[in-house]
Parts: C-alpha cells; sequence; structure tokens
C-alpha cells in the first residue's frame, strides 16, 4: 500500500504544473489518488518540455528520412552517416529559463546537457554552437545576461574540452523577459557503435554512474514548461549547478566501458533526473523497472524519494550493462574517480516502481508516463500575412556609404569576437574554419573530409510570416554550409516559443513547422533530433518566434572549403541568385528607418537549391576564391564583411536604375550568394551559369584598402572594421 | 624522441598533444597515467599538456602538483630530464616548485582563445632551437589564466639570467601593453628553470603545426626538441 501523505490538494496538483484534466486523467489511469512522489513523477514527465505533449502532433510532419539518416528525432540525439564507417550524432537543445534565473550555470549546464546527450549515444564530442538570443540593448538585464551566458558556456565547453566554433547571437526587446540559450553539440562514432536508449531482457541490473545526487535542480522541467512572471528569481533554485570536470571523467569512462562492450543501453540524466531516464528506457523496451533508491548515491543526508525522482543533479548516467561484464564496467567506474551504483533492474511488468525505506512510494504504468504520455491538438490561429512594402515607399534617411558604417554597428550586424574568444575554439586541433565565417568547418580525425556547421534563423521573419520565416530558417542553414562547400545533410531543430495555450502563439508554432518541412523536403534535409521550447513568456508578452536551425553539411576534403575572405586585388566579384530590393523586415528598415514592417522576403526553395549547387560546384573545383552567402543586412553588409575579413576593398558598380539604390544594396532577397573568381575564368563562369540557369551578375573588382561605389565616398576598410568591432566591447564594458 | 604525455584527470589537450609529438617525431608518445608511480623506461621527454586539471578546483594545477606521478617527473628534471610544461601544465609545474612564479586570473578577467604573437628570445635551448632568436612566431592562446606574476627579485632574476623565452608581443615584435594578452609581468609568456631543462608556457605551439589547418608557427619547437634528442642519443 502506498502511503499518501500529505493529501493531494488542488494547490499541490497546481503547483506541480498539471491541469485539473491532466489530474483527472491521472486518476483514471492509476484507479486511486495518487502519492506525493507520484504526483512528482507525473509532473516531471507530463510536464512540456519532457512530454512535447503540445508540439508532438506537429513534429510529426517533419521530414526526417533519407538514405544517410541513421536514427531520427526520438533518441538522444540524431546520428547521420557520414561515410568511412562514422557516424556524425548531433542535437541542439535550449536551456532558455534556467539562463535568464541564473545565467552562468544556466548556460553551463545546457552546454553539459547537450554533450551528454551526444556521447551518451557513443561518440566523441568534436565541437559546439549556440545560438542566443537577449534582450534590447538598453534594458538594465541584458548586460548581465550577456556576460554570464557567455562565461558558462565558455566555463563548461572549454573545461570539458571541446571546441566551441560557431553560432549566432541577436538582441531584441521582444527577449527583454526570456533569454534564448540554445546549445549544439555534434560528436563522431563508429556506424557499428551507436548506443541507444531503449533497455532490453528482464531482470538486467540498472546502474547508476557519474555524480551523486543532491537537491538542485529540483521541479526543473516543470519551471522549464511555465512562462515567468513578476516571481522568476525566486526560481532560482531550480537551476542546476554544472561540474564540467566530472563531465569530462563522465565522457571517459562512458566511451571507455561502451568500447569494452559491456553496455546494453544508456541514457543521461538530464531534464527530470532519475525519473525521465529510468521510465525512458523502460517504456522504449517495452518493459517495467524497479528502483531501490537505498541505493542512489546522495550528496545530502535524508533525501526524500521526491526529492531524489525530481532532481537534477548534473553529469549522470543510468545504464543497462550487460550483467557478465559488471565487474569490469566497475572497475573503470573507480578508475576515474566516479560512483558506481547497481539501483534497479528491468522487469517484465512494464509497471515504473520506486521503493524507498522498505516502502513502495510509487508504483505507476510506464508506457502511459513515458511515450503515451498525453498529447494535445491545441486550437491555433494564424495572423493575416502582412503586405509587401514597396522599396519605392521607403525613402533613405541617409547616404548609402553612412547607412553602411551605421549598419556594421548594429548590434545584430556588429562582430561577435568579443563573444567566441571566451571560447576555446581551436582545442583538439581540428578547428579548420574558425568562428566569424558562414559556417565553421572541423576536420574529421585525421581528415581529409570535414564537417560543416552553423546555427540560424531570423525571428524577425518568423513573426512577420511564420511560413515564410520557418523556411527562411533552413534555407539559411543550408546555405551558409553550401557557402563553404559543404554537401548539407540534415539539421537539428530548437523551437523556441511563447505560451501555446494561446491560439495565436500556436499559430507561429505550426506555420514555422509547415515552413521548416517544406524547405527540408525541397533540400533533402531532413530533421534529425531537435527541441521544443514553449512558454517564453512574461507578464504576457511572448519572445518572437525562434525556431533554431542547427544544420550539419560534408565536405569530401576539408582543404578544398571556401571562406568569406577575398584572395587577391584585381578579382572579380560575382552576385549569384536574383536581386529585386527587399526592404520588408530588413535589418536597414529596422536600424535605419526605425521600422519593422511589411513581409520577410519569400524564399524559393528551387532557386535555393539551383543557386546553391552552382556556387558549391565553383567552390569545389577550385574556380570561386572566395564565398559569401547574403543575409542579414544585404548586398553591400556581405562586400564589407568580405573586404573586413581580408582588408583587401573593392569597387562596385552602380545600381541598377530599376531598384533603388538603397533597397539595392541593403534589400534581403534569399538564394543569393557572393563569390570571386580570377578576372579570366569571368566568362567561363557566365557561360556555366546561363547553362545552369543560374542568374550571376558581375558587380565589381577587389582591390584597394577600400570600398568604393560608384557615385559615392569611398571609405576605408579599417574604418569599416572599427564600426563592425568596436560596438560589443564598448557596450560590454561600459556602466548602465 | 620517446616522449610520455601526463594525463590527469581534466587534463583535455593531451590529445592535441600527442597528435603532434606523433607528427613531428613519427613517433608515439606513451600516455601516463597521473596515478602512476614510474615515467616509461628511455623516456626522453615529459610532456604536461594543458587542460583543466581536476577543474582547476582549489587552485590551477594545485592538486595535479601533487599527484603521484609528480614524484617521478621532479626526479626526472633533477637528472637533466627534458620537461615542457604547456598552459595546465605551466601552472602545474610552478606548483610543483619546478618553476618559479604563479599564473594569475588574465588581467581583463575573461578566458581569452586568440592567435597572439610570440617573440623567441633565445634560441639556444633545447625547446627553442628551431627558431632564430628574436623572431616572432603566431600562436593560439587558451587561457583564463595566464597572467604571470613573481616577486621583483624572482623576475630581476629571469630577466639577468635570460630565463624568459618567449614574451607577447605586437606583430612586429615591439613589446606594447595592448598585445600582453593576459597583463603578465614584463609580457612574459614562458620560462625556463635555472638548469634549463624545464620550459612552462601559456600558449599552445601544439596547435599550430599543420598548414591544412593554419599557421604552422609551432612546428618549431617540436621539431627543435627532436633535432636536439636525435643529436644527444
Amino acid at each position: 500500500m502506498i502511503r499518501n501523505e500529505p493529501r493531494i490538494t488542488p494547490e499541490l496538483i497546481a503547483e506541480h504544473g498539471l491541469k485539473p484534466d491532466e489530474y483527472e486523467r491521472i486518476l483514471k489511469l492509476i484507479g486511486r489518488e495518487p502519492s506525493l512522489t507520484e504526483l512528482g513523477i507525473f509532473s516531471a514527465m507530463w510536464n512540456e518540455h519532457c512530454s512535447y505533449k503540445s508540439s508532438k502532433v506537429h513534429l510529426r510532419t517533419l521530414p526526417t528520412k533519407r538514405p544517410w539518416v541513421i536514427q531520427g528525432p526520438g533518441e538522444n540525439a540524431g546520428v547521420i552517416d557520414i561515410g568511412d564507417g562514422l557516424a556524425c550524432v548531433f542535437k541542439m537543445e535550449s536551456h532558455n529559463h534556467p539562463s535568464y534565473i541564473e545565467p552562468y550555470q544556466g548556460a553551463a549546464t545546457g552546454v553539459g546537457g547537450i554533450l551528454r546527450d551526444v556521447f551518451t549515444m557513443g561518440a566523441r564530442p568534436i565541437a559546439c554552437l549556440n545560438a542566443l538570443s537577449f534582450g534590447s540593448p538598453s534594458h538594465p538585464k541584458t548586460r548581465h545576461l550577456v556576460s554570464g551566458v557567455v562565461a558558462g558556456i565558455g566555463g563548461y565547453g572549454n573545461s570539458f574540452g571541446v571546441p566551441t566554433v560557431g553560432g549566432s547571437v541577436r538582441f531584441h526587446a521582444r527577449y527583454d523577459g526570456n533569454c534564448l540559450v540554445n546549445a549544439m553539440a555534434v560528436g563522431i562514432a563508429r556506424k557499428d557503435q551507436i548506443f541507444y536508449a531503449a533497455a532490453s531482457g528482464v531482470g538486467m541490473p540498472m546502474v547508476y554512474l557519474g555524480s551523486k545526487t543532491g537537491r538542485d535542480g529540483i521541479h526543473g522541467a516543470t519551471m522549464a514548461s511555465a512562462e515567468f512572471g513578476e516571481d522568476s528569481e525566486e526560481k532560482r533554485p531550480t537551476v542546476q549547478v554544472g561540474d564540467p570536470f566530472s563531465e569530462k571523467l563522465l565522457l571517459e569512462a562512458c566511451l571507455e566501458i561502451m568500447q569494452k562492450g559491456c553496455v546494453i543501453a544508456i541514457q543521461d540524466m538530464g531534464a527530470a533526473g532519475l525519473t525521465c531516464s529510468a521510465v525512458e528506457m523502460g517504456a522504449k523496451g517495452d518493459l517495467g523497472v524497479t528502483l531501490d533508491l537505498d541505493k542512489v548515491p546522495c550528496r545530502e543526508e535524508g533525501m526524500s524519494a521526491y526529492e531524489m525522482m525530481l532532481s537534477e543533479s548534473q553529469e549522470r548516467m543510468l545504464m543497462v550493462l550487460k550483467p557478465e561484464k559488471e565487474k569490469e564496467a566497475e572497475s573503470i567506474f573507480r578508475k576515474w574517480g566516479l560512483d558506481f551504483a547497481v539501483v534497479g533492474e528491468t522487469t517484465p511488468t512494464k509497471r515504473f516502481i520506486v521503493r524507498h525505506g522498505g516502502d513502495v512510494m510509487a508504483d505507476l504504468p510506464i508506457k502511459e508516463l513515458g511515450d503515451q504520455a498525453p498529447e494535445y491538438k491545441r486550437p491555433f490561429v494564424s495572423a493575416a500575412k502582412p503586405e509587401e512594402l514597396d522599396a519605392e515607399n521607403v525613402p533613405a534617411p541617409i547616404g548609402t556609404i553612412e547607412a553602411l558604417e551605421k549598419l556594421l554597428g548594429t548590434p545584430d550586424l556588429c562582430s561577435k569576437r568579443w563573444v567566441w574568444e571566451q571560447y576555446d575554439h581551436v582545442i583538439l586541433g581540428n578547428t579548420v574554419q574558425r568562428p566569424g565565417g558562414d559556417a565553421a568547418v572541423v576536420r574529421i580525425e585525421d581528415g581529409p573530409k570535414g564537417l560543416a556547421l552553423t546555427t540560424d534563423v531570423a525571428p524577425r521573419y518568423c513573426e512577420a510570416d511564420p511560413f515564410e520565416g520557418g523556411k527562411q530558417a533552413v534555407a539559411e542553414c543550408w546555405r551558409n554550409l553550401t557557402a563553404v562547400g559543404a554537401k548539407p545533410l540534415a539539421i537539428t531543430d530548437n523551437l523556441n516559443f511563447g505560451n501555446p495555450e494561446r491560439p495565436e502563439i500556436m499559430g507561429q508554432f505550426v506555420g514555422c513547422i509547415r515552413g521548416i518541412a517544406e524547405a527540408c523536403k525541397a533540400l533533402e534535409f531532413p530533421v534529425v533530433s531537435g527541441n521544443v521550447s514553449l512558454y517564453n513568456e512574461t507578464n504576457g508578452r511572448a519572445i518572437l518566434p525562434t525556431p533554431s536551425i542547427g544544420g550539419v553539411g560534408l565536405i569530401d576534403d576539408f582543404r578544398k572549403s571556401a571562406t568569406l575572405a577575398f584572395k587577391r586585388a584585381g578579382e572579380t566579384i560575382l552576385l549569384v541568385g536574383e536581386t529585386t530590393g527587399w526592404l520588408g523586415q530588413s535589418l536597414y528598415l529596422r536600424e535605419i528607418c526605425g521600422r519593422e514592417e511589411g513581409a520577410p522576403p519569400p524564399v524559393d526553395l528551387t532557386e535555393e537549391r539551383e543557386n546553391g549547387d552552382f556556387v558549391r560546384a565553383l567552390i569545389l573545383d577550385g574556380t570561386a576564391t572566395a564565398a559569401h552567402d547574403l543575409a542579414d543586412g544585404g548586398l553591400l553588409v556581405a562586400v564589407a564583411e568580405m573586404a573586413m575579413a581580408s582588408g583587401i576593398g573593392a569597387e562596385l558598380s552602380a545600381a541598377p536604375s530599376d531598384i533603388p539604390a538603397h533597397a539595392h544594396w541593403f534589400g534581403e532577397d534569399q538564394a543569393r550568394y557572393l563569390v570571386t573568381v580570377p578576372a579570366s575564368k569571368v566568362e567561363a563562369v557566365l557561360a556555366r551559369a546561363r547553362a545552369a540557369n543560374v542568374p550571376v551578375w558581375t558587380i565589381g573588382t577587389t582591390g584597394s584598402d577600400a570600398l568604393t561605389l560608384s557615385g559615392e565616398r569611398p571609405i576605408l576598410v579599417t574604418i569599416l572594421r572599427e564600426s563592425f568591432e568596436g560596438w560589443l566591447p564598448v557596450y560590454m564594458a561600459s556602466e548602465l | 624522441m620517446k616522449a610520455a604525455v601526463l594525463v590527469f584527470p581534466g587534463i583535455n589537450r593531451e590529445r592535441d598533444m600527442a597528435r603532434t609529438l606523433r607528427l613531428t617525431s613519427g613517433r608515439e608518445p606513451a600516455m601516463v597515467w597521473h596515478a602512476d608511480t614510474e615515467l616509461p623506461p628511455g623516456t626522453d621527454l615529459v610532456v604536461i599538456p594543458g587542460g583543466f586539471s581536476y577543474g582547476d578546483y582549489l587552485r590551477c594545477g594545485a592538486i595535479a602538483a601533487r599527484a603521484p606521478i609528480m614524484d617521478a617527473v621532479r626526479a626526472y628534471a633533477d637528472k637533466g630530464g627534458l620537461v615542457l610544461a604547456v598552459c595546465n601544465g605551466f601552472q602545474i609545474a610552478c606548483e610543483a616548485g619546478m618553476l618559479p612564479g604563479v599564473l594569475m586570473r588574465n588581467s581583463r578577467l575573461k578566458f581569452i582563445c586568440r592567435d597572439i604573437f610570440l617573440k623567441v628570445e633565445r634560441s639556444d635551448t633545447p625547446f627553442t632551437r628551431g627558431y632564430n632568436a628574436g623572431q616572432v612566431i603566431r600562436v593560439p592562446t587558451a587561457h583564463g589564466e595566464g597572467n604571470y606574476a613573481a616577486d621583483a627579485e624572482t623576475i630581476a632574476r629571469l630577466e639577468g639570467e635570460g630565463r624568459v623565452i618567449f614574451r607577447y608581443v605586437a606583430p612586429d615584435g615591439s613589446r606594447n601593453a595592448a598585445y600582453n594578452v593576459n597583463g603578465s609581468t614584463n609580457s612574459i609568456a614562458g620560462i625556463i628553470n635555472e638548469r634549463g631543462n624545464v620550459l612552462g608556457l601559456m600558449p599552445h605551439p601544439e596547435n599550430h603545426v599543420e598548414a591544412a589547418i593554419g599557421p604552422t608557427d609551432g612546428r618549431g619547437l617540436f621539431a627543435g626538441l627532436v633535432d636536439h634528442l636525435a643529436k644527444a642519443a
């Protein structure tokens, strides 16, 4: 008999984030009132963060299969085949709520969690990336959050020993009350040595490994499944504390016992800790699990079953080991100074039973807790599509060169060197392209293959038109991988939105998913892993819809990858793709004209593919000497970035007469790239473009130390650099 | 070259170092566990690599300096054996009393990963014979606590005895506070012990040895060691 103390009251149910109808469902399921421990377990498993109850029905529409996909969504991370018997294992995950409450530890444990997801599958992590969104620079909390989050990401990744090679950072007032910290990890495994979570075999020992369990992070996943009010600061105790040193030991110990063939199944203890890991391993294997909490290594005395089941203490793993290899595995863990304890076993009953101090504290049906958790088809409304903005109706308030200089020094376009210099991006000795380019390039083992990695999304597009914005996020990711010469293979999506119980938020979510699905299909760029973070809102104000897309591409010879820097003077600059001068939702419109309006640029996926394939071919056959995708800020910003990366200037021909100059230079039409080629090869490239039906124009020539536009004053590249490099360090060093 | 790379819990640049030793010497180094009490027989170079030994808890390098293997390393160095201590290794060597001084928090209080320029002050050591004296090399740093400090007397002695081997400089080789990445006293990036067989430095020459990945200015250090050991044998 399970003791029912304290009594379950409606207040207690609400405190656990469970809705009255969900509680009814629990009563019906178990035929009695749950114990407090059981209520905690339901709350941990059925919250939005762990159950995906609002999103699952839509996530199923995403394309997840291509021949090179080994494991799609549903495991700790996605797995793709990269040839030579190797697999790339990767995923992106959010740690938004904790990072807002306690930026250093919130971000650090976000990195720790995603690294664990990757090495749980048997992969050695080779790179990390991230996508960060902060509030307006003028908001009093922003500087503190940027400082803490960046230090936390660096603090964990640097110590763990994985290079942080890329990412994105943006600022917008809509993130004032909810910053976003999306961390991505990428690892390499042998294709025939991938490890999964599903337990198999009855009576198998379940082994607890890693750090001890403490009282930190209790209810972390529940906290991450609710919006913030005035009291968000009070939720600090729900944030976990990271220990990258233990995680590094855990990595080495796990890889060692995997290599020795000791492991049947493995699951890391992330959100909802012991509860979630044990339930998932059992449910996925169609088995029951019995846990004996008296065996759990604890950091503190007198911990209750409730606390142990809900603790989110970090750097812990649960495994099912081959019984005959148990001793060997134990000696490996002892060598690394880590805890090792048999805490339970698999059973044939499909029940999840938790014992503590001789009592049964929980006895629940495991499938309903896990893979058969509630699912909602929440109502949604789609906002009306905004009208297209005619560039003729957008007067240019300042001159082109002045606008360029100003744009390069805006928070979203400026150099993020201040951020990525705090991340060790060269450790492991495989970083071919460091942060600051279109995509990072990392050598695989001793080469010559390389992986291209990037994270992308334009939330302002998603806000204006979720469908086009979702498409664009995937297309831009694909384009960034293409711009370094890689073949884009697959993505991980980290979907950050507001409260899904509001139909307009759900409408954004559904729209973005549709856009992502369409682009993934057209570009053969499947989703293999992901994470959903909802309830990113404070006092009823939601974040901009932010579906971060993390992409992985493969390049057969990393030495052929292209960089964006101009290589030498006298080369011809070619623009690939149509330019219509699309100013709606552009950064020029927002930063120079002070307007956030209009429809975002439409994405033609056929053009994306044709233009991208054309550019990739130019890179791989050595014709293109530099390549860069066009995105935020448009054409002139992209040219400036290529100049600043090299110190070499350029002379550009005048804007065509049928497009207003500022729309030509700063419009954000999609599917575009810049490449440079030696003058002697221009004719051949143009002929190839005509044959491939790809629009290409010569727009200028590299040279001198300044950027020169026909009819404008020349501006030195060094002046542009000052504007570009200046903003962030000055902002971070200044007082409020 | 029979190199031995020490592995403490939390060390994380041991694989980078091992690869570089392999590439430059053609021979796989031995990886030596912190709990061991002896170096492999015939070791002619001990490398203490970078990382966060014991999580940098307590004080960088303090716990590793007291690990069982360190007695063997000290005895080996006392007999004139060569020890290369990089980044966390430099911190460990200082904590172990094998080199003078300490490495404090960077003056700007942040971890910095950046390519920096080093002036090679001397080329007549086993570690720098692959360079010319006064040569400027470009190598990456990646540390939060590399701000070298010692009492005035120690600094004066180091300078007077020519034991400052690497200094942070501008690309043209000039001393310039803006290029002193972590605020080290006298822009000191690397020093050698009195006997000249233990080198400690903060930057990572082992990460700049392959042309396909980037600059190769770090190669000289390893090529010099290989050459020195070949001649000594």
